[in-house]
């Protein structure tokens, strides 16, 4: 098992990238630690902001830092980076298109048993309806280090949401990358599975149990949320009779929605979302409230054998 | 009349026009603040549509953006574009002169208008001089009822830990808001207390209509070290039309045409 998690590797990736570059700034509110950003904050005190436990002013100074030449990578938790500073990175920097990189750490339920404040299950949702707004949920290492070099190379808006823990190894270190194209991981003819970030180790399981008993699925690592590859959707969707989707969010506005719309305007076929409920979310690690609400390996392999029956 | 005070004036007839077309835009506070654009444009900033991609120019940005016909109007009178398709196009069907700033019009920085984001554009803008080793200063204006806004005590906090003697923002304190006396909507009566608290450098002009005040206020912004810059500008809303002045309906009120014309005869009265 991985135990380096992607939020190390951002830092090394941006560590690497300052070298050469003075104008990469990372910005944090009170949050280097939980970013794992510190050796940044020590390597590179000129080019690392910190600015206190105050998000919506975080994103906009960040916009205003980016507006004269610097390229801003602004780290907080997912949940505060979403919602609690959503105007400004709406007004500041989706509107106002800013080099701004958003960085949620610790998506999703990655707080577990802190609850509610601390977890970030709207911002597929929030991040996705700001228009000019990219939003990433890299699956492992290796990709979280391919996306944020390639993110390095433009002058766009992102949001990226990692989680807290190490993630499995999904792919192989030299993983092929080309941004905003999907991860085709296999292909299926019963059944294709669509997930993102913390869930793609899940599907692969899923699929591999599946296979077992004779069910043929096919995994997507869909971590381009927007702009979403439309075309590995529709082919992958063309080529089964089952869609089921896997996120670690609301059913509402996330990826289920947005797979969901693709599917029923270009090649209808029946799509299962699998995610979190509309509620309180119980206390657990997050292996243990994916498998609470049927988002781990065995519940997507329930949910695809109750569908193919 | 000194010169500055009769270009304020004929600003004010550009917003005037513009406001009685398009039957939008936020009359009173465009007068109050016409003044601090009219000494910021003309005298205090480094900006010019000749030099407005050159990194060491001075930024600014309008907090207050639903003020934007009074920028217009300055950006307009200073050669930015042409000031007539400005006055002509104000707020119209698919026209880039919306109602807040917007960067599709050339000599707006950024985009604003939501209440409470200058000064943290401010402080990115100021502390990237810093970084850069560059001269250039960065102005905020700002509304007083803006004021009640948390995330402008966020950034303030920020300008004063980071020593952004670089930054100065304006208070454009005409004591109306959109429901009333922003003492009685929320208190604000210690604003300038507020600012010192929050380790800023406090200058007040007693008049903030009057050029030659402002133009003082902002020399000993510049010249203090060590503090970002509140000059706190006490304004009348309204100011120059004798009906409009400190009346809250006039925040975004729209002319009959005899009002208008009143409003027009009263304005150019001051410049004969």
């Amino acid at each position: 098992m991985n135990n380096i998690t992607n939020r190390q590797v951002i830092c090394d990736v941006l560590l690497e990238a300052a070298k050469k570059d003075k104008d990469i700034l990372v910005v944090c509110s009170d949050s280097r630690g939980s970013a794992s950003l510190a050796p940044f904050a020590e390597q590179y005190p000129e080019q690392f902001i910190e600015l206190g436990i105050a998000e919506q002013n975080l994103v906009t100074v960040s916009a205003g830092l980016a507006s004269c030449g610097k390229k801003v990578f602004a780290a907080s938790p997912a949940s505060f980076l979403s919602t609690r500073s959503y105007e400004q990175a709406k007004v500041d920097v989706a509107y106002s298109e800013t080099n701004v990189t958003l960085i949620g750490i610790s998506g999703g339920v990655s707080y577990g048993a802190l609850g509610m404040t601390h977890h970030s299950c709207q911002d597929i949702a929030a991040m996705a309806a700001l228009p000019g707004m990219r939003v990433y949920l890299p699956s492992d290492r290796f990709q979280t280090a391919r996306l944020i070099k390639a993110l390095l190379m433009d002058e766009k808006p992102a949001y990226v949401r990692v989680s807290r823990s190490a993630t499995e190894d999904v792919n192989e270190e030299n993983i092929e990358f080309t941004l905003n194209k999907a991860n085709v991981i296999s292909e299926g003819t019963d059944a294709v599975i669509i997930a993102c970030g913390e869930m793609v180790p899940y599907a692969i399981k899923a699929q591999k149990k599946l296979e077992e008993k004779g069910i043929s699925a096919g995994v997507i690592d869909m971590y381009c949320i927007k702009p979403i590859d439309k075309e590995a959707i529709i082919k992958a969707a063309q080529h089964t009779k089952l869609v089921v989707t896997a996120e670690e969010h609301s059913p509402f506005g996330g990826l289920g929605s947005i797979i969901a719309q693709i599917i029923s305007a270009n090649c209808p076929r029946k799509v299962i979302n699998l995610a979190l409920p509309d509620g309180h979310i119980i206390a657990g690690n997050n292996h243990e409230i994916f498998q609470y609400y049927g988002l781990d390996d065995e519940g997507i392999v329930k949910a695809i054998e109750k569908e193919l029956e | 009349m000194d010169s500055l005070t009769k270009k304020a004036y004929e600003l004010r007839r550009d917003i005037l026009e513009m406001i009685y077309r398009s039957k939008a835009g936020h009359v009173g506070g465009d007068l109050s603040v016409i003044d601090i654009l009219t000494v910021l444009y003309y005298k205090v900033m480094n900006v010019s549509p000749e030099n407005r991609r050159d990194p060491d120019r001075d930024r600014f940005i309008m907090s207050k953006g639903h003020c934007v016909d009074a920028l217009y109007s300055v950006l307009g009178n200073r050669g930015y574009f042409d000031k007539e398709e400005a006055i002509k196009n104000f707020s119209a069907y698919n026209s880039r002169f919306i109602g807040h700033p917007n960067t599709d019009v050339p000599g707006i920085e950024m985009n604003s208008g939501s209440l409470g984001h200058g000064i943290s554009l401010g402080v990115g803008m100021a502390l990237a001089a810093k970084l850069d080793g560059r001269a250039y200063r960065t102005y905020v204006v700002l509304g007083d009822g803006e004021m009640a806004e948390g995330s402008n005590y966020e950034a303030m906090m920020a300008a004063s830990h980071y020593k952004l003697d670089n930054l100065c923002a304006t208070l454009d304190l005409n004591g109306l808001q959109i429901s009333g006396r922003t003492k009685d909507v929320m208190s604000s009566d210690d604003i300038s207390e507020k600012f010192q608290a929050f380790g800023w450098n406090v200058v007040e002009v007693p008049d903030g209509n009057d050029c030659t005040e402002l133009l003082e206020g902002y020399k000993k912004a510049e010249e203090f070290k060590g503090k970002p810059s509140i000059v706190i500008a006490h304004t009348v809303k309204g100011k120059g039309v004798s009906f409009m002045e400190n009346k809250k309906s006039w925040h975004h009120g729209v002319m009959t045409e005899e009002q208008y014309i009143q409003a027009v005869k009263e304005i150019e009265e001051v410049l004969l």
